[in-house]
């Protein structure tokens, strides 16, 4: 990794002590019984409504070998590459960028070893924008809640999409019910992930997400919320969408 | 590296062999060993058993695409009649109490209980199911000799000295699981002391398609309907008189099983070859382990009188089918824990509860401390007359009761 030092390059919306955070945990993302457990738990609910959109905007059949084939997706904040290799076993052409550059090493590891051809690279959406590169898909999953400047990471988000393109985002919301749960439950409590992972007033709210994307000319397409059964110890889809959530929009 | 296969299943019995065809089916690429050839497994003499199939395992080979080779051999089950030998009480389940699907003939008889199927026509129906899968390749006769796991494959060596690599090894090898052994899983087993004898009778009379369990002092003895006027008998004994029994000539065994069977279908004759087989108790603390996932037998053997233990194995097959088939439709690594931590928690509180049931009945039946004999005579006539628990313990038989994989509701994956 000839460029393990150097910053993304670009003006970049990641802060630097989210970066330094999540490289330092990238060893451990593949375990799914270790402490990224909980993300593999909420994995297939994810990836259900990504490629139930994508199947419903391209008209695809989900149980069709390739339901993905040859839509050029870019993941925004892949981390070790969690949702980047399933949708790459789909078909999709699957390029996908984090601000932190050991999480770029571990994806691309894991994916190298899992025969998948995924093009990571450490970077950030901005400056990919600048180089003027264009996909039918983009994915950006609990990274919304993260970033410094919410308005123009989704104004880079936008620029990326081709016309006729869709933008799939996950975060959490800032309610009472999130902070209880997702911040002082998740960290404090059952200790699902890091204490520090989280800072709530960060949180977004759907109406943020809409408001930010409109003037773009992109618009809100569906939402759904992501519900925990905690006797069966497992995440489904729901119609609440007060903590953990989806949402698609289309570009014109 | 991509692996060879997606799954690799050792075993291509009765639930291993349906197991491949749901994933096959469904555009996994599977592979599927076994230690005999498949015209070996289809020979007459092979295996002379034949299996109770209750309605919800029905229900999974036909969306195995297996069905529509066996409906024409399989022998419904309209009735059982469940009875004590020191006991005038008896417990009688009609199918018509049970009718959850209408049937056509507009008798509104609905649906049988289950049926029986031989097990050399079941193996049939596999080879004919398999040869039209695409996805599926037969490595017959096959053995694996040693697996290596880690954390992007299984690489499995085969006696013939290949190396496969798949995402995930399915351990349907039987009781003696070579993949079970292999991956150190320790078994619990308890020895019932008793053999299963098992033969084919030809009689005189009909036999309506009763199915018949008789509680003797040494033993449950099951009369199950074949097709025609012939009758598959599982009969369980102490070992060392089931060894006695198995020693004994044509003319005294008949005798001996004429004395049992009773003269109520008439003449009874052994037709064909006995078989004998000794009856245990076996199960495994957990059925998933890195890239590797056992099924039937491999990981529950039970008492053989409720002819429960295929019936269990093929839901085994529904819910594993429905697990890996969701995870690869999701693009995900069917070989991961926090897939395979699904199936193994689908089915534990079921084969549990199974083995747990025919264990207890074994118990309770094969002894005549005077207590429990009262106990189950009072036992069968409170079952008899409280119609909510007679219909419990049925549907459960017939696995149309709990969370159900959509196989066993009728439903594609």
């Amino acid at each position: 990794m000839n460029n393990r030092q150097k910053t993304p390059h670009g003006a970049s919306t990641a802060s630097p002590e989210e970066v330094a955070r999540f490289a330092a945990m990238a060893d451990e993302w593949w375990d799914d019984t270790g402490k990224f457990k909980p993300l593999h738990k909420l994995n297939p609910v994810r990836i259900a409504f990504i490629r139930d959109m994508l199947a419903a905007h391209y008209d695809r059949d989900i149980t069709a070998a390739l339901p993905l084939h040859g839509l050029a997706l870019l993941d925004v904040g892949c981390g070790g590459g969690l949702i980047s290799e399933p949708l790459c076993r789909l078909g999709a052409d699957v390029t996908a960028i984090d601000a932190g550059q050991e999480a770029i090493d571990v994806a691309t590891n894991h994916a190298a070893q899992s025969g998948l051809n995924i093009a990571f690279r450490h970077d950030t959406p901005e400056s990919l924008a600048d180089e003027g590169l264009q996909f039918d898909v983009l994915v950006s999953l609990e990274v919304v809640e993260h970033v410094a400047d919410l308005n123009a990471f989704l104004g880079a988000l936008a620029s990326l999409t081709k016309p006729g393109g869709v933008i799939i985002l996950a975060t959490l919301n800032r309610t009472l019910k999130s902070l209880a749960l997702a911040k002082i439950g998740a960290e404090y409590i059952l200790r699902w992930v890091p204490r520090g992972t989280h800072d709530w007033r960060k949180f977004v709210k759907p109406s943020e997400l809409t408001k930010g994307l409109e003037p773009l000319g992109v618009h809100l397409h569906s939402m759904q919320g992501i519900g925990f059964d905690p006797l069966h110890d497992n995440w489904f889809a729901s119609e609440k969408l007060d903590v953990n959530y989806l949402a698609s929009f289309t570009k014109d | 590296m991509q692996n060879d296969y997606d799954v690799l299943i050792n075993g291509a019995g009765m639930v291993g062999g349906t197991i491949a065809c749901i994933l096959a089916a469904s555009g996994m690429r599977v592979v599927v060993l076994d230690r005999e050839a498949p015209s070996v497994q289809v020979a007459d003499s092979y295996d002379g058993r034949a299996s109770a199939i209750a309605l919800g395992s029905q229900r999974v080979l036909d969306g195995a695409g297996l069905w529509e080779f066996l409906h024409e051999v399989a022998s419904p089950i309209l009735d059982i009649r469940v009875s004590d030998q020191q006991s005038p009480l008896s417990l009688h389940y009609d199918h018509r109490d049970f009718a959850v699907t209408p049937n056509n003939d507009g008798d509104g008889s609905g649906n049988p209980l289950g049926f029986m199927v031989e097990n050399r026509h079941f193996r049939v129906a596999l080879a004919r199911a398999i040869e039209k899968l695409k996805n599926l390749t037969v490595l017959a006769p096959g053995q694996v000799v040693a697996i290596e796991r880690d954390s992007h494959k299984v690489s499995a060596t085969l006696d013939s000295g290949r190396v496969i690599t798949a995402d995930l090894v399915v351990g349907s090898d039987g009781r003696g699981s070579i993949i079970r052994r292999l991956a150190g899983i320790a078994l619990t087993r308890h020895d019932y002391g008793q053999s299963g004898i098992v033969c084919t009778v030809d009689h005189e009379h009909p036999h309506q398609q009763v199915a018949y369990e008789r509680f003797l002092a040494t033993g449950p003895f099951a009369i199950l309907p074949l097709l025609g006027n012939r009758s598959s008998i599982v009969w369980a004994e102490k070992t060392d008189l089931a060894d006695h029994i198995m020693s004994l000539s044509d003319r005294e065994f008949q005798e001996e099983l004429a004395r049992r069977f009773g003269s109520f279908l008439g003449t009874v004759t052994p037709t064909g070859p006995r078989w004998c087989y000794p009856l245990s108790l076996q199960y495994t603390g957990y059925s998933i382990d890195n890239r590797l996932v056992l099924a039937g037998d491999a990981c529950h053997g039970m008492h053989p009188l409720a002819g429960q233990g295929l019936n269990m194995g093929l839901r085994d097959a529904a819910a594993l089918g429905e697990v890996l088939i969701d995870a690869h439709r999701l693009g995900l690594d069917v070989g991961r824990h926090s897939v395979l931590d699904r199936y193994q928690r689908w089915r534990r509180f079921d084969n549990g509860l199974m083995m747990g049931a025919t264990h207890m009945i074994n118990a309770v039946f094969s002894n005549s401390i005077e207590p429990l004999r009262l106990a189950r005579v009072l036992g069968l006539a409170v079952v008899d007359v409280i119609p909510p628990l007679k219909k419990q313990f049925m549907l459960q038989a017939m696995g149309l009761s709990g969370d159900l994989p959509k196989l066993m509701r009728g439903q594609p994956i």
